[in-house]
């Protein structure tokens, strides 16, 4: 490592021109991108919501299928990102080399970087808007306040976009976004009360479950979902931006060592 | 004012240092080439005066501006053509200068009232809304080429420009590459192939383990490092040849498996020598670049 790639990101609003060759490629697969961001989370409440809803009754009070629709959003919300940040961004950093070809032009890597952290956003604010627009038909709310659900995707989907952007610094191939999954995509679903409430785990769990940045987007969603306030939304709003900010400079440096030596 | 200069210029890759030293201008309105084996430390230098990689010493200044302080200003006015295609595989031929030119932060309007030109140019005029896959090697990089020019640049970086294209499509690119130069465009050229840097080039710099070794013009190089004639010999037999009247008559002779370079200022006297014998055959011709770039930087391989 060198002191330079630690140098504070030099940021400016020309990462909107590369944010937006990534929204004209989307685009033209637009619709079957968003059927994708619509199946899977549907089918997961779909069939996990009513068919084990029966056989669980209540969860925390809700009926087991509203009480997954707001984990839905947070999970469906994460791995939009996480993918984009991933497999999409390998793609045109490693694979496609068209990073490679955009830093020949007047911008900068850093100006790459936060373009794919706010695309990748960007894209799980979509699947956050679909995931909603289900639980408006499905009738599982009528509550004013899961509108906050559309700022909160964005939000979740940064947070997780800079956390795979690190790993999209150090990877070789793709084969190593697997490791990612395993060790921390996985537990964070099993760990953060997207399928059940935290307090059915034991009491190590709970403690590891706490520092997740999944659990605290978990917690914002799933009030607004019912249609009470969440309790300490400033705290939990300050953790994600923490792991967005954090996540980001530690991308930045590893993507800068990477690429600018 | 020269469009680029470089001095001093230093990078080393862990103990490897892979630019040594390098010195560097370029006048306006010149075609130079920077000519060197694989490794010799070209593309590194051309990373460098990009600003895509920190020198560990030296100066750069690329079209008046420090490099790398300023490195994205000076890109402004700077057409890159990369070694490895790096089109845009989502997009069509032409949404590919489209958005290129978006990262210059050029207005769409001046993008496409340039592309018509620039599709001509590259000879794709007809394959406007083809998708990338679908184009020949030699369609891809004349694209990139009119990719590298979408800004309208006063210096262009090519790196390699032809390798790995067919006859047909190098002498395409050099005919459009001559075409820049007459519009008063400059260049910065690597390249390993010999032909190409003695028709494009005004000057040339040889480049290897990290140095220039000499810079000049092509006809410079050669009468300032070499015989003017050359004879190659060949056959079974070569070796007893060499012995008994190619090593003592040639100024030089270099010997590579069954053949002998001989080099000398009057080739008649080796060339008596051959006629009684029917084993070897012989190729008599001038000097030119390749012998001079192979006396410079050996004949071993490269990797």
């Amino acid at each position: 490592m060198r002191a330079k790639d630690f140098r504070p990101p030099a940021l400016s609003l020309r990462f909107a021109h590369v944010w937006r060759r990534n929204f004209l490629v989307w685009r033209k697969l637009a619709i079957p991108s968003m059927l994708g961001n619509l199946a899977d989370p549907m089918l997961y409440m779909l069939g996990l919501g009513y068919g084990l809803g029966a056989l669980v009754g209540k969860v925390g009070g809700l009926p087991y299928i509203t009480f997954l629709a707001a984990g839905t959003v947070c999970y469906s919300t994460m791995n939009t990102a996480t993918f984009e940040a991933l497999y999409s961004a390998f793609s045109r950093m490693h694979v496609q080399r068209t990073w490679d070809a955009i830093m020949n032009a007047p911008i900068n890597l850093d100006d790459v970087v936060l373009a794919e952290a706010v695309w990748a956003a960007s894209k799980s604010f979509l699947s956050g808007c679909a995931i909603l627009i289900i639980i408006w038909v499905l009738g599982l709310s009528h509550s004013p306040l899961t509108l906050w659900i559309v700022p909160l995707a964005f939000l979740v989907g940064l947070t997780f976009a800079c956390l795979g952007l690190v790993m999209n610094a150090v990877s070789p191939s793709y084969d190593f976004f697997l490791y990612y999954f395993t060790l921390l995509i996985t537990p964070m679903v099993l760990l953060c009360g997207v399928f059940f409430p935290t307090d059915q785990l034991p009491g190590v769990l709970q403690a590891v479950s706490a520092v997740l940045p999944l659990t605290h987007a978990v917690q914002l969603a799933r009030p607004l979902v019912v249609g009470v306030a969440p309790a300490a939304p400033a705290f939990h709003v300050l953790v994600l931006l923490g792991y967005a900010a954090v996540a980001f400079y530690v991308a930045l440096v590893l993507t800068r060592r990477r690429l600018l030596s | 004012m020269p469009l680029l200069e470089v001095k001093d210029l230093r990078k080393s890759y862990g103990d490897l240092e892979v630019v040594r030293g390098v010195n560097l201008s370029l006048e306006a309105g010149e075609c130079h080439g920077l000519l060197g084996p694989n490794g010799a430390g070209k593309t590194t230098t051309l990373r460098l005066c990009l600003g895509l990689a920190e020198p560990d010493a030296g100066e750069i200044s690329l079209l008046g501006l420090p490099v790398p302080k300023a490195a994205r200003e000076a890109r402004i006015r700077l057409g890159v053509l990369p070694q490895l295609d790096n089109l845009d595989p989502d997009f069509t031929v032409f949404e590919n200068l489209l958005v290129y030119g978006r990262y210059f932060g050029q207005a769409d309007a001046v993008t496409r009232g340039r592309i018509p030109e620039l599709l001509e140019f590259a000879g794709l005029t007809n394959r406007a809304n083809s998708k990338i896959q679908t184009l020949s090697g030699g369609m891809k990089r004349r694209l990139s080429l009119a990719r590298a020019l979408i800004n309208d640049p006063d210096l262009i970086f090519l790196d390699e420009p032809t390798t790995g294209l067919d006859p047909q499509a190098r002498h395409l690119i050099w005919e459009r590459l001559k075409q820049l130069l007459n519009r008063g465009k400059t260049i910065l050229l690597t390249t390993h192939f010999m032909d190409e840097a003695e028709r494009l080039c005004r000057r040339l710099s040889i480049m290897d383990h990290g140095r220039i070794i000499s810079t000049g013009s092509p006809r410079e190089l050669i009468s300032r490092h070499i015989e003017p004639e050359v004879l190659e010999v060949y056959g079974e037999d070569v070796a007893g040849w060499a012995a008994e009247h190619g090593d003592k008559l040639a100024m030089r002779a270099e010997h590579t498996g069954e053949t002998v370079f001989c080099y000398t200022s009057r080739a008649e006297p080796l060339i008596a020598t051959l006629q009684n014998r029917p084993g070897l055959r012989y190729l008599h011709r001038p000097a030119n670049l390749e012998d001079v770039f192979l006396k410079l930087t050996g004949r071993d391989l490269r990797d």
